[in-house]
């Protein structure tokens, strides 16, 4: 029997993403982010990171809003249904913090490298744009077989990839449904893996579909209990997006002072999937919640 | 939102904004596979399957294929109803691949900046390395403008949006003119329109330069000319956009029923 890899949210990023660290997160884009993850490494004050992430919706936007970040590896940051989002505007501005251009091809393309255990892979995209001046991680090369020009793109290797999921069993063993964007990329390229998830159930529930599962139990490193941790996007099966939240910290992140009281109520006062949830309140849980299911037919994995 | 769908005249009533989603759904082909993103485009694909393409295919960048609308409006790709007995959940770079080996007929971008080669910029306003503005960046813009058989952009027309060079080209169009595409490595594929809040634009064949094609109603050639930022040339066939009929519209509002896009 394997120890047990289940600690709470504070133990496994304290543990597992020290100052300058390079964090993959939102690898799904616009499902599945683990906001709660984010909000304790904003709690913790970690410093010197590096993002990693296609599109991470304003989970970026609040975690350089806080100081923690000194470089973004990303194809787009904002708020996705509001548009540009001013912490993430505000640094790129004033030189704190340095940018690696990535489209989602070119992050999908490095992480893959990084995956396969290879220094880099070719990709037709991003030829004629000037991501190739503001990453210096894409280079243009000439294919031995055809003599075609295609960019290489450097193999990513994320420090730690944090992933929130519907279900994981302590060992590591996790569940995942719904699209996948980058996560497997991200998980199989990265030195450490830290789960959050909707649910802790047993071992037998996982390896009853191994086709779930996008990244092998034995690399994890953590696994964290954290209901409602990917709120305020959705979590198929669990809940609907809160768009009500993200035009709220859009009206409540457009200057410093708004954003330390937006940090205040949602990161600082929390302690735990219990002080969220109790913030949130009653209603929006109740409106979010999804109260009908809708199931896939069982498959056959007998022999 | 309470729009009224008719005058008393029986003219129909519709925000720029509805004209521009038809104007792209207009587009779409039936049988097309449609590389579909963000804001209006999310709308546009929706529209188009549920009139004229019902045999369109979507596909999402982060990971959804779907043969059918989403039961839903949504506001994101990822919201649930458009994962809900979608054709395919997959990886990005598998629903990439689809695009690079040149199997997407078309794709929608929008943009910040764009310049009469169809160059978009949607990442730095000034130098990159100090820039007066930073925009949110390409998302997947650059790969569907690298390798989309064809792409549309969505934008609003403004004379420092339609700018005579880009500061940064983000989704290449058709960089210098011609030949270019082929020149720096690209497989296929360019900006076939520009659909902007007062008219919708083409690309000469030869010299890939952006030529109106039409005006909105209510807008004048002197006003679009007035909003860009070069010697804009004009279709000796100019016409004006056809506005959304009563069909289209009613179609369009179940999908953006609180007008989030289109109000």
């Amino acid at each position: 029997m394997p120890d047990s890899k289940q600690m709470t949210l504070t133990a496994a990023i304290s543990r597992f993403v020290p100052d300058g660290a390079s964090v993959a997160m939102g690898l799904a884009q616009e499902i599945l982010i683990p906001f709660a993850a984010g909000h304790e490494i904003i709690r913790q004050n970690k410093k010197g990171l590096t993002l990693i992430g296609p599109i991470s919706d304003i989970l970026f936007d609040q975690i350089i809003g806080s100081g923690c970040v000194q470089k973004i590896c990303a194809a787009w940051i904002g708020n996705v249904i509001t548009g540009s989002a001013y912490n993430f505007r505000q640094a790129v501005e004033n030189g704190e913090i340095r940018m690696e251009d990535h489209s989602n091809l070119t992050l999908a393309t490095g992480l893959r490298a990084g995956a396969m255990g290879i220094p880099y892979m070719p990709t037709r995209s991003a030829l004629g744009s000037d991501l190739f001046e503001s990453n210096a991680s894409l280079k243009r090369i000439i294919c031995p077989f055809t003599g075609d020009t295609l960019t290489a793109v450097a193999a990513i290797t994320p420090d730690v990839t944090v992933v929130h999921v519907q279900r994981a069993d302590i060992f590591g063993n996790a569940h995942f449904w719904g699209n996948l964007g980058i996560t497997r990329e991200a998980c199989l390229a990265s030195k450490q893996i830290i789960i959050t998830a909707e649910e802790i159930v047993s071992p037998e529930v996982i390896s009853s579909d191994p086709n779930r599962v996008f990244t092998p139990g034995f690399r994890v490193s953590a696994v964290v209990h954290a209901p409602w941790g990917a709120h305020p996007s959705p979590a198929p099966g669990y809940y609907n997006r809160d768009h009500q939240a993200f035009v709220d910290y859009q009206q409540t992140s457009k200057t410093a002072v708004d954003y330390a009281c937006w940090r205040s109520r949602w990161v600082d006062a929390v302690h735990g999937s219990d002080d969220y949830v109790k913030l949130m309140g009653k209603d929006r849980t109740n409106t979010l919640a999804l109260t009908k299911g809708v199931y896939s037919e069982p498959v056959n994995y007998g022999y | 939102m309470g729009i009224e769908k008719t005058t008393p005249s029986g003219q129909v009533l519709y925000t720029p904004a509805e004209l521009m989603v038809t104007a792209a759904a207009r587009e779409i082909h039936d049988g097309d596979v449609i590389f579909v993103g963000m804001r209006l485009p999310l709308l546009g694909f929706q529209l188009a399957k549920s009139t004229h393409a019902p045999n369109a295919v979507g596909v999402y960048e982060l990971g959804i294929v779907r043969d059918t609308a989403a039961p839903e409006p949504i506001l994101t790709m990822g919201d649930l109803p458009n994962l809900y007995r979608s054709q395919w959940l997959a990886d990005t770079a598998d629903v990439m691949g689809l695009l690079q080996q040149g199997l997407v007929d078309m794709s929608f971008i929008g943009g910040a900046q764009v310049d009469r080669f169809g160059n978009l910029n949607t990442s730095y306003i000034g130098p990159s390395g100090r820039p007066s503005t930073r925009l949110p960046g390409s998302g997947g813009a650059c790969d569907l403008a690298c390798l989309a058989k064809r792409h549309i952009i969505i934008m609003t027309h403004e004379k420092r949006r339609f700018v005579p060079k880009v500061d940064y080209i983000t989704s290449p169009g058709y960089g210098d003119g011609p030949n270019w595409r082929k020149r720096i490595g690209l497989p296929r594929g360019g900006p076939a329109r520009v659909i902007t809040t007062l008219g919708v634009l083409r690309f000469d064949s030869q010299s890939r330069e952006m030529v109106l094609a039409s005006t909105h109603p209510g807008v004048s050639i002197a006003d679009v000319l007035d909003s860009t930022g070069w010697p804009l040339l004009v279709a000796s066939d100019i016409q004006e956009t056809p506005v959304p009929t009563a069909d289209e519209l009613s179609t369009l509002r179940q999908f953006d029923p609180d007008g989030f896009w289109t109000g």
